[in-house]
């Protein structure tokens, strides 16, 4: 089985939201069968490397599998959140974008169901 | 007690929203021919320090400021129709926003509006110094405490519109209590029927951030695409007798709502979706459903509740110093190479102010944390059109107003070719949170009575 490699975003989407100094990002599928290689791949783990510049204290993932979605909790992880942060972006509401920046790999029989423009020309 | 589906719109969904989103809402729940409640959601966590603040200055301030702006255009359809109005845009003074809309609903010439105002959230004053001292951690309850108030349910918006009110305002009630309430008050469900206040919970949830449930905060050319944001349509959430609800928006407007943008909002900042906790319920996604209704509608359902939680959650906003910004900027050839140079001497000239954030707008100014790591990790590059900006947390005003100064100093002491300098300085207000038994916090309403002096705008 040929496995072809994507930005995250052709698979899933996202959006983050804010509790204080805490980040919340969540990952939808675009498609069913995306779920359970992103319950795989895109573990806490792999999201605290992402994210680790944001020097997050612990990152917990949350799956809703119903929805075929999952949210990730950064804690610590926007320099003191909206009141102490130096950041322009002191929500940290443009991080689920960063997160969408993950490589994510598809196989190539669900290239089909990817979403988006500029998707890469497949190479077998 | 009601089998009959409620419909609730959302006006606003935070301080300074768009003020003309709430005429199509109106159109649409006249248009419904059945009992409908406008909300407005316009408190974020610092919003009601600021109206605090506002208010220390002038008695009559510290509710929403763009109050008038926001009711003007609906009041007299809403009264007319019997559309009852739930807002907490009372913020720091919901008798002074009482006041106000009563002036306005005279000014417009509509009959006297019967205008609730929700009291109890507010643990601002000294007498409860005790008890936020006995919720926080011992020696933490900040000496320049600015506000303090209680996230409160809906249960007390459910007994004022019991009670008859047109109106209700609130302080710091929860987001989506705003809608909460309604749901209790119109279909009379028991207080602890936690499965269905979920349900009314999570459609709040899907309401108290305006366009975010319809297409706001979701385009992304060739991926999300949504027409029409320039006019979005606001939310309307049709809450069944089961706690369901139908999320559709004004016909005629612009944005879109399909399961995907459902999905986004349902799960923004919920962090444990089988634990949500308001004040009214823990509710729980685990087995919920989102499910296409028809074009721009879109179906909730399976949300399930348990207990609430037993304390209240209360922020507590204080003064903290000053944020101090500068900006400055360079273009063409070297720019980027000109700019570096330029943090380089502000991190000479400001190094006894404290930590210094360090942005160039243009190669990296918002992923980075404010240590500088990210930008150090960059290599400089070519760009050619950057703007440097610094920022810092300064407790002293004057050595806050002394990086703007060294920021537009650069214009002459700095390199070649700089323009546009700006500094800014802005009071700080900081947020601890804690937990108050709900035995501290007596929640209650009364009626607003206008004395003649108050129509004529002499409020007190």
């Amino acid at each position: 089985m040929s496995i072809l490699t994507v930005p995250l975003h052709h698979a899933a989407h996202g959006r983050t939201g804010d509790k204080g100094n805490i980040s919340c990002i969540s990952l939808i599928a675009w498609h069913a069968d995306f779920w359970p290689q992103l319950v795989e791949q895109i573990t806490a783990e792999v999201v605290a490397r992402q994210f680790a510049y944001r020097r997050p204290a612990a990152v917990r993932r949350y799956l809703l599998p119903q929805l075929q979605a999952m949210n990730f909790v950064l804690d610590e992880a926007l320099d003191g959140g909206v009141n102490s942060a130096l950041n322009l972006d002191s929500h940290g509401k443009t991080l689920s974008f960063r997160l969408l920046d993950l490589p994510f790999n598809v196989p190539a029989e669900l290239m089909s169901r990817l979403v988006g423009v500029d998707l890469p020309v497949r190479v077998d | 007690m009601s089998t009959s589906s409620l419909h609730v719109g959302c006006g606003a969904g935070f301080s300074g929203d768009r003020t003309d989103a709430a005429g199509p809402v109106v159109d649409a729940l006249i248009a419904t021919g059945g009992p409908a409640v406008l909300i407005f959601e316009t408190l974020a966590e610092r919003t009601l320090a600021i109206a605090q603040l506002a208010r220390r200055t002038d008695p009559n301030a510290g509710f929403e400021p763009l109050l008038d702006d926001m009711l003007r255009p609906v009041l007299g359809r809403c009264l007319e129709a019997g559309i009852r109005i739930v807002s907490n845009f009372g913020a720091a003074n919901p008798a002074g926003a009482a006041a106000r809309i009563a002036i306005l609903a005279a000014e417009l010439g509509l009959r006297p509006p019967r205008i609730a105002v929700v009291e109890g959230d507010d643990l601002t004053a000294v007498s409860y110094r005790s008890a936020l001292e006995a919720a926080l951690a011992p020696g933490t309850l900040p000496a320049r405490m600015v506000s303090a108030n209680a996230y409160i349910g809906g249960e007390v918006i459910a007994d004022a519109l019991t009670a008859g009110a047109d109106i209700v305002v609130c302080g710091r009630a929860a987001d989506p209590s705003l809608t909460v309430g309604p749901a209790l008050w119109h279909f009379g469900w028991s207080r602890d029927d936690w499965d269905r206040i979920a349900g009314a919970t999570m459609a709040g949830h899907l309401l108290e951030c305006g366009a975010q449930v319809t297409g706001g905060y979701y385009a992304d050319p060739g991926f999300k695409d949504v027409a029409g944001l320039d006019q979005v349509g606001y939310p309307i959430a049709e809450i069944h007798a089961d706690g369901s609800c139908v999320i559709s928006k004004p016909a005629g407007t612009g944005g879109r709502i399909d399961t995907h943008i459902v999905k986004e909002q349902l799960l923004y900042e919920v962090h444990d979706p089988c634990a949500y906790l308001t004040p009214d319920v823990s509710a729980d996604l685990g087995q919920a459903a989102v499910t296409e209704f028809g074009v721009d509608l879109v179906r909730l359902s399976g949300v399930r509740g348990h207990a609430r939680p037993a304390n209240l959650k209360v922020n507590v906003c204080h003064e903290n110093g000053w944020l101090a910004e500068g900006e400055i900027s360079y273009a063409g050839a070297r720019a980027e190479a000109r700019a570096r140079l330029a943090a380089d001497i502000l991190r000479r000239r400001l190094h006894d102010i404290g930590p210094l954030r360090i942005d160039l707008i243009g190669v990296a100014s918002i992923l980075g944390d404010d240590a500088g790591h990210w930008l150090a990790d960059v290599p400089a590059g070519n760009a050619l059109d950057v703007r440097l900006r610094v920022a810092a947390n300064v407790m002293d005003r004057k050595q806050a107003e002394r990086l703007g100064r060294e920021v537009f100093a650069l214009h002459t002491c700095g390199p070649a070719g700089a323009g546009g300098g700006r500094g800014a300085v802005r009071a700080r207000l900081a947020t601890v949170s804690c937990f108050v038994p709900r035995s501290e916090v007596p929640l209650g309403f009364y009626f607003f009575e206008p004395t003649p002096q108050a129509l004529e705008g002499g409020v007190s």
